[in-house]
């Protein structure tokens, strides 16, 4: 099967299965950047947005990055203008303005907020589905979402019955156990799963030896959580019967063409992205040559 | 506010044609054939095409930001030369190329300065390595605009040759004025007050011209630095404090207004 032939992501028609990960491209942003290019070399098969929460969030304090020997620390905070700036100019400009399908990635800090946020977007044709970033804690309970699979399966058995569209749960592996998590989602009614988030790090001014991330600790991310994320993705795909999106340090066909026969039926691109905005494209061409040259055979 | 010049998309290979000595300082010149005239104090995402990650497991890992010192246009399209100072791990790769080696650029990236108002005096005050800016500005304002230039020592000052007439000063008084240039800026806008300040160069710099500036209400243009790893708006990690909060440096910088700004000093710059 080749390829570069549409990829079917719970019912959302994918052109081939590369997109990105939340938070590593704004659209938007890069249009101001690479005008009209971007929209004509548009790198990924689906846009994913980065986090919307409820009310306007400014973000961590700087510093926010730490550069590693195999990629880097984020200590960003989430910064966002809030549903409402959200649903009134950045959902009509990237409506405009995208080739690809839509998918919104939300996060709240109670299951109550997650609840209006879905509502929010359930009716907006716009919007091919929505990703529910839960690498939060609840403060009703004070437990990380996605660590808990008491607590995914009460978030999606509140959220589930708000919409017809996807929910694609994206899993933080900062967990004791993520496949309990993944099958908590699935028997909830999650669509899909994606993974991994970005791992907890740290790291010290050399001068000062205080932390050097403004946010004290940030998430890893890039070639450095590649065999991590490899691992979560096989144990998920294991446990679940729903599509997984894997993600984390794919700068290779090779590297997604891994992560896709450890389960994935579609990978996202991240911190590649920041290097160079085109890697998205760069990947899927790879991906489609691999296959073109291998009688790679995968897909489910 | 004048349309800024958009980069292709993705980045692309650049080969090096120039190397050259400039005391403490390397200006690589490089081929940019498809790629557009920058404006000055637009910047650019560099990284060496060789040997820069991936090897053997040590940084750099992310592009490294630089703004554009001068552009040329020809026949062969455009050429870009930077002005680099070995300071860590992702300048020193940069300095070591020569003539063929490539390098992968992404941009031209961000908002330039801004041309002075009618009637307006435009001057440069620059600091270090932060002069790059200033070079392709005064290429465009005209060979005759003033530049104060400061700089630590001698070797780092040969750098003031890269601008026409221009005024220095240096910490340890080898060469020029013996002090800071904020005092060579003190004095000239004494003279002549009805300026516009085009300025880049360390933090504390920046911030005592930003400082001299707001106490003279005189205007002043800002091209501030701060640690990035994609340059177009994507990781959100440049931020810079202003007066209606953290804006992405990479986005709607790197130069800003100082009417925008309380301080120019930027957590983490300078790293």
């Amino acid at each position: 099967m080749a390829l570069m032939e549409p990829v079917d992501l719970c019912g959302i028609e994918l052109a081939h299965p590369v997109i990105n990960a939340s938070g590593t491209f704004d659209a938007i942003a890069a249009r101001r950047a690479f005008g009209d290019a971007l929209a004509e070399q548009f790198p990924f098969a689906a846009f994913v947005s980065k986090t919307v929460t409820l009310a306007p969030r400014e973000g961590n304090p700087p510093p926010r990055l730490w550069e590693l020997a195999a990629g880097m620390i984020n200590s960003i905070g989430l910064p966002n203008k809030g549903l409402e700036r959200y649903l009134s100019e950045d959902l009509p400009e990237l409506t405009g303005l995208l080739p690809v399908p839509l998918v919104v990635n939300v996060m709240g800090f109670s299951i109550d907020e997650v609840a209006q946020l879905v509502s929010a977007f359930a009716e907006r044709e716009e919007v091919a589905a929505l990703e529910l970033n839960v690498s939060c804690p609840n403060v009703e309970t004070g437990l990380m979402m996605g660590a808990e699979p008491g607590e995914v399966s009460a978030l999606l058995e509140r959220v589930r019955p708000l919409t017809a569209k996807p929910l694609i749960v994206k899993l933080t592996p900062n967990a004791t156990d993520v496949a309990a998590v993944a099958r908590a989602a699935e028997d909830a009614g999650a669509s899909a799963i994606s993974l991994i988030n970005t791992i907890r790090g740290m790291a010290l001014d050399p001068r000062s030896g205080e932390p050097w991330l403004g946010g004290v600790t940030g998430g890893i991310s890039g070639p450095a959580v590649r065999a991590a994320a490899l691992a979560q993705v096989y144990s998920v795909s294991r446990a679940v019967k729903i599509p997984i999106v894997g993600m984390g340090g794919i700068q290779s066909g090779q590297n997604a063409l891994d992560l896709l026969r450890s389960g994935a039926t579609v990978v996202a691109v991240g911190t590649e992205s920041f290097r160079d905005p085109a890697a998205g494209a760069l990947v899927a061409r790879e991906l489609a040559g691999l296959a073109a040259n291998s009688d790679v055979s995968f897909l489910t | 506010m004048s349309e800024r010049t958009v980069a292709p998309f993705g980045r692309r290979a650049a080969r090096v044609l120039d190397r050259r000595r400039c005391g403490s300082y390397v200006v690589l010149r490089c081929a940019d054939p498809e790629g557009p005239r920058p404006q000055g104090g637009q910047f650019y995402m560099l990284t060496a095409a060789e040997r820069w990650g991936g090897g053997a497991g040590e940084r750099p890992f992310l592009p490294r930001a630089f703004s554009v010192l001068r552009a040329r246009t020809g026949p062969g399209g455009t050429e870009l030369e930077f002005l680099l100072e070995d300071v860590g791990p992702g300048t020193k790769r940069l300095c070591e190329l020569g003539p063929g080696d490539e390098l992968l650029l992404l941009g031209p990236l961000g908002a330039g300065f801004e041309p002075p108002a009618a009637g307006r005096r435009p001057l440069l005050v620059g600091g270090g390595v932060g002069i790059a800016p200033l070079a392709i500005w005064q290429d465009e304002l005209g060979a005759a605009t003033p530049a104060l230039l400061g700089f630590r020592d001698a070797a780092r000052a040969k750098g003031a040759a890269l601008l026409h007439a221009a005024v220095v000063a240096t910490d340890d008084g080898s060469i020029g004025h013996h002090g800071l240039v904020t005092e060579l800026l003190e004095a000239e806008l004494d003279s002549s007050p009805a300026a516009v300040v085009y300025t880049c160069g360390p933090p504390p710099m920046l911030e005592a011209v930003r400082a001299l500036c707001a106490e003279r209400s005189t205007e002043a243009q800002l091209a501030l630095e701060s640690g990035m790893a994609c340059g177009f708006g994507a990781c959100f990690g440049c931020v810079v404090p202003t007066r209606t909060g953290l804006v992405r440096l990479c986005i709607e910088g790197p130069v800003i207004d100082a009417s925008r700004l309380e301080t120019a000093i930027v957590a983490g710059a300078g790293h």
